[in-house]
């Protein structure tokens, strides 16, 4: 006796509709790299950069670091040399320095911001007073050092920005604090925190033990995001900040940094750092593009733009936009 | 290698291959027993023994302590409704919502809320260990046979007697299971623990910029080894508890 | 070699009304610590339009892919015992490893990216498909398949006609419990590279509490809808079993 079926038994069916669907899904654009994304914005042209057509076939991937004031220094550059004529795509927050030195070198990318204090202690591993003090020599020793690498660096940026340590406000009048050298002697009761590499950086922990001799009660690693986090939730005595935070004016009644007698941190400018070879590929509209583009960026728009971000959350891609355009940059 | 030795952010001619693996199994299990000089410069020793084992140490103790709180706070509430019978909706559903719980909004929120600190991360671990411990307190202790739960009411044990003497040996196994998921996902949910401040093997995998890659494939290691020791531990816990009688029956 | 058009006021310039003053009190809600910032959420709701559509992709890839391998090694040990407990010990050795360290294992063969996130994701849920899908296969009574054998069905015809049917509530509320559970993981994706919910809730501020409940309640949400639908598929399949309740 044959049994009939009358519909098709639901597991096969299931295991058939499954199939298919992965495949659907596999096919529908799985590219290996979710974080790069295109920069569609066209500008309508009207701005001073002219696109060049002559460069569309160049291709660019801008990196950056995982600090906002680097995603708003990477998203302007990778915009700007859109509206120059280059096909970009992004791939910010890549890491710290040696995450991003590398991933350039391995070629994923085609350049990052950097900074020149950044460069020449971490990367190059000079000490703090081989680090020259002025914008434009500590871009040329930053420069020459990666050209030994097969990389290039171009011109700085006008603000600069150090590594500072910051504490709360009434924390520093308690116990009368207004340099770095204060900590001495008092250091040994206080919490540090910082970023997971400051351990390692002379222009942080390293160098707050070997120059100024400091020993602190506890070191705690945290992200980045969260450095004025601790100070207010008053887990942390200590939290290396940057000079170019907006929280320092827009909360001053809240948080104050203490002044970096010895000079161990350096103020560094951002340089943007590319591999030889690419720079050569791109043509001088790359180095143009940049330069130009960051004569804008003085140390109060560049606070401005940190605001931005990192106040009212705005997303980096908005806030280089935004000033591309009132800069008159882009259309 | 050639290959390690581009990769150990030595300087020469910028590779031009994608790609190019830095980390070999074997140079990341140099790096569980050999301090080594960490990539950023500054000299510092990375790694090594000692601080291998001083991760590990962190991640087992808060792996314990949140384990032992979502079980003082599971199983007595488990244990008691399947015995009872009632709040089957509280206790299947908060399994089901607990497994949809995103571990790593979980650790972010709770960093944020509470802030960082070896407390607030294990309340954050224990959160996700309540679940299936609770659901599987209650769906063990209900699928005892009531046969067997009638006669030991009828020789006069008293319904503490009864749970502790019947119900929960005869619902070993399901308990088991569920405190061993809960340790799969207490352990897995440590290794991010990190980014709340907690020092566990996830700082070898998280922050590659201080260890390179090799300690991330190292860490990856110890933490794929830690959890299937623990469970293994667990998996010869439950043979010894579970009684000659269940397992006599399941073979 | 272009040359630019210089614009009327000289390029790099700002308008003063590009300057905000910002103090203490007049803070937007984002910069303080409050609980959920509602205007904001409204407003910025479309940032987190990308990294659901690419969680939705890991989970999609994860648990069929996982489906169909873990489907296929269920049927195989069905007919082979000694296969079960290998299988079994595999499969759960896959699911005890913390995700997050997966992901970095295959770091030195297949690199960062989505592909990583898919294999590391799916190997997570092979245990729990391929055991339910096993034990709901064995509780398939026996009198049933000597009814159907007795009828002429070949051992094939039995497996598809008669055991899977059976089988297909434990075998559905196996994918239910991968399906939720893998929701929750792939907020991890993002150490791998592969994109997902997990972007967002760094992206925006790791302690930004608004966000990161938008990211997350949108994952719980994914994860209880999954659930829900599979559970009406589980129903619906099951019309035996609707009518013992009714």
């Amino acid at each position: 006796m044959r049994t009939k079926t009358t519909r098709l038994s639901a597991p096969a069916a299931a295991m058939a509709l499954a199939l298919v669907l992965s495949l659907g899904v596999a096919a529908c654009g799985s590219s290996n790299d979710t974080t790069g994304e295109s920069t569609a914005e066209s500008e309508g042209g009207g701005g001073a950069i002219v696109s060049n057509p002559a460069n569309g076939k160049v291709t660019l991937t801008i990196g950056s670091k995982n600090f906002a004031e680097s995603e708003i220094t990477g998203e302007i550059y990778a915009q700007a040399l859109e509206a120059a004529g280059y096909t970009v795509k992004t791939d910010l927050s890549l890491g710290s320095e040696t995450i991003a030195l590398k991933t350039l070198k391995q070629g994923e990318i085609s350049g990052y911001p950097e900074y020149t204090s950044t460069a020449l202690e971490s990367l190059f591993g000079l000490e703090p007073e081989e680090v020259p003090a002025e914008a434009q020599p500590a871009y040329e020793k930053a420069k020459a050092e990666f050209e030994k690498e097969g990389l290039t660096a171009f011109p700085p940026t006008p603000f600069s920005s150090a590594n500072a340590v910051g504490t709360l406000k009434k924390t520093a009048e308690e116990l009368d604090l207004k340099t770095i050298s204060d900590l001495k002697g008092k250091s040994e009761e206080l919490s540090l925190y910082g970023s997971p590499e400051c351990r390692q950086r002379s222009d942080c922990l390293a160098g707050l033990e070997k120059f100024y001799g400091l020993k602190f009660k506890s070191f705690h690693p945290v992200d980045i995001g969260l450095r004025y986090t601790v100070l207010e939730k008053g887990q942390a005595d200590l939290s290396i900040l940057f000079t170019t935070d907006p929280q320092l004016s827009a909360e001053s009644d809240k948080f104050v940094i203490l002044e970096d007698d010895k000079e161990v941190f350096p103020a560094g400018n951002v340089i943007f750092v590319t591999d030889q070879s690419v720079a050569k590929e791109a043509g001088p509209d790359l180095e143009k593009t940049i330069v130009e583009v960051q004569k804008g960026l003085t140390l109060p728009v560049m606070q401005e733009l940190n605001a931005r971000a990192e106040l009212e959350k705005e997303p980096a891609k908005k806030v280089a936009a935004d000033y591309l355009k009132e800069a008159g940059y882009t259309g | 290698m050639a290959d390690d030795a581009l990769a150990k952010g030595g300087s020469g001619v910028s590779s031009t291959l994608p790609h190019l693996p830095a980390a070999s199994f074997q140079t990341a299990i140099e790096f569980i027993f050999e301090a080594q000089p960490s990539n950023v410069t500054g000299g510092k020793l990375v790694g090594g023994l000692s601080q291998t084992i001083e991760l590990a140490m962190t991640q087992l103790e808060v792996t314990v302590l949140a384990l032992a709180l979502s079980m003082v706070v599971a199983l007595p509430v488990g244990l008691y409704l399947g015995h009872r019978g009632t709040g089957e909706l509280l206790a299947v559903g908060l399994g089901h919502a607990g497994r949809a719980i995103p571990e790593l909004a979980l650790i972010a929120f709770m960093a944020a809320v509470i802030g960082v600190g070896t407390l607030n991360v294990t309340i954050a671990l224990a959160v996700l260990g309540v679940p299936p411990i609770l659901t599987n307190a209650f769906v063990g202790i209900r699928q005892v046979d009531r046969a067997s739960v009638e006669a030991a009411r009828g020789i006069g044990m008293t319904e503490a007697e009864v749970l502790s003497k019947v119900e929960v040996p005869l619902a070993i196994p399901t308990l088991m299971t569920g405190i061993r998921g809960a340790t799969i996902a207490i352990v897995a949910t440590a290794t991010i623990a990190p980014l709340a401040g907690v020092l566990t093997l996830g700082d070898y995998i998280i922050n590659e910029n201080v260890y390179g890659e090799d300690g991330v494939v190292a860490g990856a290691i110890v933490v794929a080894l830690m959890a299937l020791g623990l469970e293994l531990l667990l998996a010869l816990l439950q043979r010894r508890l579970t009684s000659k009688g269940l397992k006599l029956s399941s073979a | 070699m272009s040359s630019w058009a210089l614009p009327v006021a000289a390029a790099g310039e700002l308008p003063p009304d590009f300057f905000q003053e910002r103090t203490s009190e007049t803070l937007p809600c984002q910069a303080t610590s409050k609980l959920f910032c509602f205007d904001w959420a409204r407003e910025n709701i479309d940032r987190y339009g990308t990294p659901t559509v690419q969680h939705l992709k890991l989970v999609a890839l994860a648990v069929l892919i996982g489906f169909a391998i873990a489907f296929t090694l269920a049927l195989l040990a069905h007919r082979r015992r000694w296969l079960r407990a290998p299988l079994l010990a595999a499969t759960g050795v896959l699911y005890t490893i913390p995700s997050v360290a997966f992901f970095f294992l295959l770091l030195p063969l297949t690199g960062r990216g989505v592909d990583t996130a898919v294999i590391a994701l799916t190997a997570f849920n092979l245990q729990i498909i391929y055991r339910n899908t096993i034990v709901g296969l064995a509780n398939v009574p026996s009198p049933v398949k000597d009814a159907a054998r007795g009828m002429g069905l070949t051992d094939r015809q039995i497996l598809w006609r008669v055991e899977l049917p059976l089988a297909s509530p434990e075998i559905i509320a196996g994918l239910r419990i991968a399906t939720v559970s893998t929701v929750a993981i792939a907020t991890l994706a993002k150490f791998a590279g592969g994109g997902g919910l997990g972007v967002p809730i760094f992206a925006n501020g790791i302690d930004f509490k608004t966000n990161i409940i938008i990211a997350g309640g949108i994952a719980i949400l994914m994860a209880l809808s999954f659930d829900a639908i599979l559970y009406g598929i589980q129903w619906r399949m099951t019309p035996w079993r609707r009518v013992a309740q009714a």
